[in-house]
């Protein structure tokens, strides 16, 4: 018991939905310790600087300017906090927003409760937490072949690549599987599962490739 | 009664006719389109009556121009347009009203006789004036009679909004009668402008031969200012309640858009789901549907229908959407890239149909996923779940599903597929079908 709860990764809710938090907190209560919560922007910031909690599940969308805000607010000053964005709408302009901003990962509000408290270990532990849908996001924008008008001198090209084998773990999450199940398909570790999906959220977050921003809001038009 | 409205008929901004000579004609042509044809007045757009908006929007031409049309030719045609302006209101319905308030006013005996108790009235104190004055009164005052007999049959038989609405353009002066409103300001406001109305009406009733020149300009511009005085912030305030009032009323109409969309899907489904409530299957198939378009409603700006879909990405929601509705288990879809469908892409979609709706059907699962990715080759589809799965070798002949039904629909057209399952682990479908209908033989293949 007392190991338990000393690994209990120390989270902050923010969701502007009392109902929400509320039943997050009810559900997930024993598999992490809830420190805090906030209903918006300011409030957020400010718990967290005072809690400095190991994941904030922050949403997507805060009344008073987004998930982005907080983070980009919090990363300053503390950049060892991680945050997990958590999102009922899966507009990929909000979601590539999120992460590119510098959350872990994102998930669904529609996720089990089992899910969600794997997931905020995983990104407690430091992993790369991807849903199904952002997976199949991140490889429709890394998919089209950057044109020549996209190419914009990169610091490091392989940034606005994905690797085969990234690109197949991507596949696989977008068709559901967990990484225990991807690594015994692909014959790799759980690690290595890991490490591939982390790669991919660097590059999701450091790529220059405009397209990436540009496919986005396109994506939101048709 | 017309005395205290007197001085509003004259500052309202109403319209009516393009020029005097032909006011006849245009009265009669007026007549007759206003019951027949589409000619109403828009209570919407009102200033006074709606009438120039109505003519506005029935001739095409902006409100304000119309307005200020008729004002002009209300200053040049000595106020000949403003028993007409009452006229159109009495006789033009309202849009979305029925019936003229004219046809309601032939039944009102006792406004009729008021109405020409009044007017007789009237005669009498312009008949008295004109003896101080013949000029003027002759030149004013005798066309606001039938004014006022319009005036009266509009204020005794206009429905209820619209007398709301006539009751707002008076209360100024409903104010100054009774007292009531007082407010700081108006006492001055009713010495100078009971000053200026006194002096102008003085010099314009009195006019000696010597100043006649001089007088009934002064005369004309005191009284004018002794209004503007008296009522130019209450009209200032009617102008931008006018204007508050119609953005309100857009805003309404928003939320009645979305308070009807929420009603018609999103209050009867959650009526469902109560009444469903010890049938969890049903509830998740409920939610699940009513999420999906409520999401495409709010996110994508378009609704579901059920019209035939044209890329892979649409055929894909298409087939979640019949197997949600039909077996009752959640599809997870992602889609990556999307492309025009033909004959070999729908062919495609038809066995990823026939996959997903046999895992919905015999897997036992509590999810299906379907992953579609269009890649510049080849188009790729994959049938997930994590039911109980079979022994793909031990599958009997007669099991048709799966074996021949997507094996041959996809090797007709130059496409494959993979089956992988394993008891009590779930089964996956890959289908692939190369991409250029042109292209006969078969590219790529399914990966395993």
């Amino acid at each position: 018991m007392n190991t338990q709860a000393r690994t209990l990764p120390r989270v902050v809710l923010v969701d502007d939905h009392s109902l929400f938090r509320s039943g997050v907190r009810a559900e997930i209560g024993h598999r992490v310790e809830v420190v805090g919560e906030a209903d918006d922007v300011g409030p957020a910031i400010e718990v967290i600087d005072q809690l400095l909690p190991d994941v904030v599940l922050l949403d997507v969308h805060l009344p008073g300017g987004g998930g982005q805000a907080v983070i980009t607010a919090v990363k300053k000053d503390h950049p060892e906090v991680r945050f997990l964005a958590l999102s009922a709408s899966d507009a990929p302009e909000d979601v590539i927003g999120v992460i590119r901003a510098g959350a872990r990962g994102y998930v669904t509000k529609t996720i089990s409760t089992a899910d969600l408290a794997d997931a905020i270990q995983r990104v407690a532990d430091g992993d790369a937490v991807f849903s199904h849908r952002l997976a199949g996001f991140v490889l429709d924008a890394f998919a089209a072949a950057p044109s020549a008008s996209d190419v914009k001198p990169s610091f490091d090209p392989e940034l606005d690549q994905l690797t085969s084998r990234e690109r197949e773990v991507l596949r696989l999450i977008a068709q559901g599987y967990t990484y225990k199940e991807i690594a015994r398909e692909l014959y790799i570790s759980v690690k290595t599962v890991e490490s591939h999906v982390s790669s991919v959220l660097r590059k999701l977050q450091l790529s220059s490739r405009h397209q990436l921003t540009r496919w986005a809001a396109e994506r939101r038009l048709t | 009664m017309h005395q205290r409205t007197e001085p509003t008929e004259q500052a309202w901004p109403p319209n009516g006719f393009h020029g005097p000579p032909h006011w006849h004609r245009r009265a009669e042509r007026w007549r007759n389109r206003g019951n027949g044809e589409p000619l109403r007045r828009d209570p919407e757009d009102r200033l006074a009556g709606g009438v120039a908006a109505g003519i506005a929007a029935w001739r095409g031409f902006s409100p304000t121009t119309v307005r200020i049309v008729f004002v002009v030719i209300t200053l040049i045609s000595q106020g000949w347009t403003i028993p007409f302006y009452l006229g159109g209101w009495l006789l033009i319905p309202a849009k979305g009203a029925e019936a003229s308030i004219g046809s309601r006013a032939r039944h009102d005996s006792r406004g009729i006789a008021l109405a020409i108790a009044l007017a007789s009235l009237l005669c009498v104190v312009l008949g008295l004036a004109s003896v101080l004055n013949a000029g003027l009164i002759n030149t004013y005052g005798w066309q606001q009679v039938p004014s006022v007999v319009l005036l009266v049959l509009i204020w005794r038989n206009a429905s209820d909004s619209e007398q709301a609405a006539m009751r707002h353009l008076v209360e100024p002066l409903e104010s100054i009668g009774g007292g009531q409103g007082m407010r700081r300001g108006l006492g001055w406001r009713l010495v100078a402008a009971v000053a200026l109305l006194g002096a102008g009406f003085g010099w314009l009733l009195t006019s000696h031969e010597s100043v006649a020149l001089l007088r009934p300009l002064a005369g004309v511009i005191l009284v004018t200012a002794g209004i503007v005085v008296l009522l130019g912030p209450w009209w200032l305030r009617i102008a931008r309640d006018l204007v508050l009032e119609r953005s309100a009323r857009a805003r309404a109409e928003e939320r009645a858009d979305i308070s009807a969309r929420v009603h018609d899907s999103v209050l009867q489904t959650l009526a469902l789901i109560q009444r469903r409530a010890d049938d969890p299957q049903q509830v998740v198939q409920l939610a699940r549907a009513q999420e999906r378009e409520l999401r495409s409603w709010l996110f994508e700006g378009r609704t579901l229908g059920d019209g035939d879909a044209t890329t892979v990405g649409e055929g894909v929601r298409q087939i979640q959407r019949d197997v949600e509705a039909r077996h009752g288990v959640p599809v997870e879809v992602v889609t990556v890239g999307d492309c025009p469908l033909d004959d070999d892409l729908n062919a495609l979609l038809a066995a990823a149909r026939e996959a997903t709706v046999n895992a919905a059907k015999w897997s036992g699962a509590g999810v299906i996923s379907v992953y579609a990715e269009v890649e510049p080759k080849q188009v790729e589809v994959a049938v997930r779940d994590r039911g109980k799965g079979f022994d793909p070798g031990a599958v009997p002949g007669d099991r048709k599903g799966l074996a021949q039904s997507v094996h041959g629909r996809m090797s007709r057209h130059g496409g494959s597929a993979a089956v992988q399952s394993a008891v009590g682990e779930g089964t996956k479908v890959t289908l692939t079908m190369p991409r250029s209908a042109a292209s006969a033989e078969a590219k790529g293949g399914g990966r395993r």
